[in-house]
């Protein structure tokens, strides 16, 4: 069999000509690439993730995402490099073949911003054809950043095979920021590319059109000119939307932070300086759960605050009601001593908690349906701030709905509004008292639980919050609710619209200055209610 | 991080009434006081709060001494006598501070202070210092613009982080265009002036730049970083240089995180944020924005990991971090042991000129020089965050720096310099060949 003897002889000789060949290969440029992930230096390693990521070998991608995360392991001594997968298993960065286990000399390869911003170019033109949808969208969005000329081939290729829509336009975009920044695209692409970037209408899109530099036909430089004043003009009015959203949220945490003292100031007329260390007391609660939590039952993570919420109430609340029978309750009346006295217990409770918890933050995390924003427009809603101000309005419906519809908050508003006359008809005037303060401390220790999630849980918490809370308070018009809710949105709104014109420290001193002014004319507040503040 | 003032001047200013009633008195105690205080013991004083706004960062310096005197006492002491700690809590308020420092140098007769965190609380104790002539050991990173006898300054002065820390963004990272944003007191504007100024002599723009304070505790960042953002999308390459006080950094950095503001879009390098502070935080969203310091607890050197086991077994908390401040007292304590064992004395005149020229070990590998205008020789590193709330060195000069006690990037001090050796002046302008005095 003549033919089958010369088959066998021809496929020898291939295999040789084929070993001969690669085995050069198996040193090529890939693994020598590879290799320079273990000489710890930042320039080595962003040469690297060029020459992995334009390899086309299959390994590229699963190193470098492992650098990405901090899974791709090198050992400087024998130069080798693996990749941990998140299973656990690991295999030879240059090879692909399975290893038992990384030897303990090696350690992940470092990164620097620079180095970040390679890998996610890289990653970009890696995952552009990834079955995940994120995953495509946040590739056509990094390639849309990085812009590189390598990447045009790969994004068309994405683009003709996509069928989701708004991946599609992400693409688009990507192919028009390549196209605007390749020297030889034709001005006919260039302006397509600019009228995509302009549809685009963001900040990253004013950006890109801001950076495309004078070597520009005319006629581009002119459209993105033109690009560029209509995206600002829109963005403006977006800003103006996004300065309410904040005044929103800051009022939001104003009331919040000020309703508790609506109901200890404007209902009882206690001057409580010690008002803030409630929220600290309530925020150091949230701590405490989240710790517990933590340790033992770390999947309910998550509840944490819903958890700490009830508690946070009951403890500063206890704590509220222990003040007032020790020491308000022999102080009514008189608002100097009552001022001084609370004041002082802030600074012993301030004091307690350091001793207690240590001088130092403490940290307490946000859950993951509080972390991040998401875009509405032109404009970024965080959800933390979105949840507290509908947390802020929930506590607020429930205590107007407490005060008005149930037996405590009907002699509660009985006894603000004539003691003697409640006492007179059976009401055990000086458990309203308690109960009221305990109440208005409750709530104070709520808006403790909230805010442990945009500012410090230290000592001091409380006494960021102490000037803001009156201010509400009596711009409101004490003793009235509904006054200390216009009150905090009013504040609120206009503190953000003073701030990008005047600066944050200057914007507090003019809003300040309004507040004087106002109470000149109304010494009463925005809505001014009769209670025993009036009559005292 | 010289920090935090609400009612600092004012209060100064009540004291020099009773403070010329007594100078005489005083000085009579001040001339027995130092040396001839103890028999068998050498007084230090420790003047930090431990209590108020600023115990959050001073109470470890305490304990920080504490420690030093502790592991030197087990060592024999100094001279053959042991030391004594003098701890007073000033309170965060910076009168007291004047108060607590005459308490220990008249009453207690301490032979050195180490002690303030704040530049105001630095401030208000230093005309006692100088009146009943003792030696205050200063740990913090500050303005400068200053330069004092009575004084040794072993944290950083502005040309020992903030200028190279620009370097580096602006050669590793190509930054072109640059947010200053900081607290609205001393530090921060004048190290933004200084940074400002040297900005522009590297031919950056004025319109590149942005100036930002915000008031203390501020705890609202939406609208400021939002501005960053767009201040940051024009186009150029762009960071944020933070000078903003240690409090309100939390909620700063939670708004960056969430509104997406990624180290690798805009980096955020910061000069009052270290391992203390990160530790209020989750860091995982943090992770690539950047923070200039003379020490990171994660820096691998022996005697580092030496220090770090040391003070985790000294203070029984495993988990007790390290910081800057404190290596600076670190160094200012073993640089003061060694100026008292060379001159066989503690008498502050003895020690004050025994040490410029002292030498002493830092914890990153090097060693530390006190130079003639009080100020020292340190490394700078440049940290990156990472997700455990711990720093990754990137970048490090490659030597020590000297620190300058007067900016060469301003105007007014240019020409200035300290130097308690030679001319035994705190700012001689060498243009004019003359010493301004304590006027200035």
């Amino acid at each position: 069999m003549p033919t089958k003897l010369s088959a066998r002889f021809c496929s020898f000789v291939l295999s040789l000509f084929l070993i001969a060949f690669a085995l050069p290969a198996f040193a090529g440029p890939f693994e020598d690439a590879v290799a320079k992930f273990a000489n710890d230096d930042f320039s080595d390693t962003d040469e690297a993730i060029g020459v992995v990521a334009g390899s086309g070998n299959k390994l590229a991608f699963p190193i470098i995402s492992a650098l990405q995360d901090g899974r791709l392991m090198a050992d400087p001594d024998t130069k080798k490099v693996y990749v941990t997968g998140t299973d656990g298993k690991s295999i030879d960065a240059a090879t692909g073949e399975a290893v038992a286990s990384v030897p303990d000399s090696a350690s992940a390869v470092r990164l620097n911003n620079r180095l970040r911003r390679s890998v996610d170019a890289a990653l970009g033109s890696l995952t552009l054809q990834s079955p995940d949808l994120v995953a495509r969208l946040q590739a056509a969005q990094s390639v849309f950043k990085s812009h590189e000329e390598t990447a045009l081939d790969p994004v068309e290729g994405a683009l003709a095979k996509e069928t989701n829509k708004s991946v599609k336009t992400a693409l688009g975009e990507a192919r028009a920021a390549i196209l605007l920044f390749k020297s030889d695209a034709t001005e006919v692409q260039k302006l397509e590319a600019v009228a995509t970037i302009k549809a685009r209408g963001d900040q990253d899109a004013l950006a890109l059109l801001s950076d495309i530099g004078t070597d520009q036909p005319a006629s581009v430089a002119k459209a993105a000119t033109s690009a560029i004043g209509s995206i600002q003009s829109s963005l403006a009015v977006w800003s103006s939307v996004q300065n309410a959203w904040y005044g929103l949220s800051l009022g939001s945490v104003l009331l919040l932070a000020a309703i508790g003292l609506a109901i200890t100031f404007g209902v009882m007329g206690v001057i409580n300086m010690a008002h803030g260390e409630m929220v600290m007391i309530g925020a150091y609660t949230t701590f405490v759960v989240q710790e517990v939590i933590r340790t033992r039952y770390p999947a309910l993570f998550d509840y944490s605050l819903l958890i700490a919420v009830p508690l946070a109430f009951l403890v500063a609340g206890g704590i509220g009601v222990l003040i007032e029978r020790s020491i308000i309750r022999f102080l009514y009346g008189r608002p100097l001593e009552t001022l001084l006295a609370t004041w002082g217990l802030s600074l012993v409770l301030q004091q307690a908690v350091r001793t207690m918890f240590g001088p130092t933050n403490r940290e307490v995390g946000n859950p993951s349906w509080m972390s991040g924003a998401f875009e509405l427009g032109q404009i970024t809603i965080t959800y933390n701030r979105l949840w507290i101000l509908c947390f802020t309005l929930a506590v607020f419906v429930i205590l107007l709905a407490m005060l008005r519809y149930t037996a405590l908050g009907l002699e509660m508003r009985a006894v603000t509004q004539n003691r003697r006359m409640a006492a007179s008809m059976g009401i055990a005037t000086s458990r309203v008292d308690a109960l009221t303060f305990g109440l208005g401390s409750g709530i104070a220790g709520i808006a403790g639980v909230a805010l442990s999630q945009i500012d410090n849980v230290s000592p001091n918490l409380g006494q960021s919050y102490i000037i803001d809370s009156f201010m509400v308070v009596v711009f409101g018009g004490v003793g009235n609710l509904w006054g200390t809710l216009v009150g905090a949105f009013t504040l609120g709104v206009a503190n953000k619209f003073l701030e990008p014109v005047a600066g944050a420290v200057l914007g507090k001193i003019a809003i300040l200055v309004l507040i004087i002014l106002f109470i000149q004319k109304r010494p009463r507040g925005l809505f001014a209610l009769k209670g025993r503040a009036v009559e005292a | 991080m010289p920090t935090k003032s609400i009612h600092d001047i004012a209060a100064s200013f009540s004291r020099r009434g009773v403070l010329a009633a007594t100078t005489g008195l005083l000085l009579g105690l001040a001339s027995i006081s130092g040396a001839k205080a103890a028999d068998d013991t050498i007084k230090v004083g420790v003047l930090h709060s431990l209590s108020g706004t600023m115990a959050i960062s001073e109470t470890t310096l305490k304990d920080t001494i504490l420690f030093l005197i502790d592991e030197q006492n087990k060592k024999g002491g100094v001279l053959g006598k042991k030391l004594e700690a003098v701890v007073v809590d000033p309170a965060s308020n910076w009168p007291l501070f004047a108060e607590k420092a005459r308490e220990l140098i008249t009453k207690d007769k301490v032979a050195v202070v180490f002690g303030c965190w704040t530049s105001v609380s630095r401030k208000s104790v230093l005309p006692v210092f100088k009146e009943l002539n003792n030696i205050l050991f200063y740990p913090v990173q500050y303005e400068g613009e200053e330069s004092e006898r009575n004084v040794f300054y072993t944290g950083a002065a502005p040309n020992q982080q903030a200028i190279p820390a620009v370097d580096y963004l602006m050669k590793e990272e190509k930054v072109k265009r640059w947010v200053l944003a900081g607290t609205d007191y001393v530090y921060p504007r004048t190290t933004n002036k200084i940074l400002e100024a040297y900005l522009k002599s590297k031919g950056v723009a004025q319109e590149d730049i942005m100036i930002n304070y915000t008031p203390f505790g501020h705890s609202d960042w939406q609208t400021i970083v939002a501005d960053i953002k767009k201040f940051g999308s024009a186009g150029k390459k762009t960071a944020v240089v933070s000078t903003i006080n240690g409090d309100a950094n939390v909620p700063f950095y939670k708004e960056l995180g969430n509104q997406g503001i990624k180290a690798k879009d805009i980096p955020v390098v910061a000069f009052s944020v270290g391992e203390e502070e990160l530790a209020g935080i989750d860091t995982k969203p943090l992770v690539g924005h950047l923070a200039a310091w003379n020490y990171f607890e994660s820096i691998k050197t022996p005697a580092n990991e030496k220090f770090i086991k040391d003070w985790q077994a000294y203070t029984k908390n495993p988990k007790r971090t390290t910081n800057d401040p404190m290596e600076a007292h670190v160094i200012g304590f073993n640089m003061w042991v060694k100026a008292v064992e060379k001159v066989k004395s503690t008498d502050p005149d003895k020690v004050i000129d025994a040490l410029p020229g002292i030498e002493a070990a830092n914890l990153t590998g090097g060693t530390s020089k006190m130079l003639p205008n009080h100020h020292i020789t340190k490394p700078v590193f440049i940290g990156e965050i990472k997700g455990n709330g711990q720093f990754d060195v990137v970048w490090k000069t490659p030597g020590l720096v000297a620190g300058d006690a007067w900016s060469k990037e301003l105007d007014g001090s240019k020409d200035l310099i300290g130097d308690w050796v030679g001319k035994k002046c705190g700012n001689f302008n060498t243009k004019t060949n003359k010493c301004l005095g304590s006027g200035s």
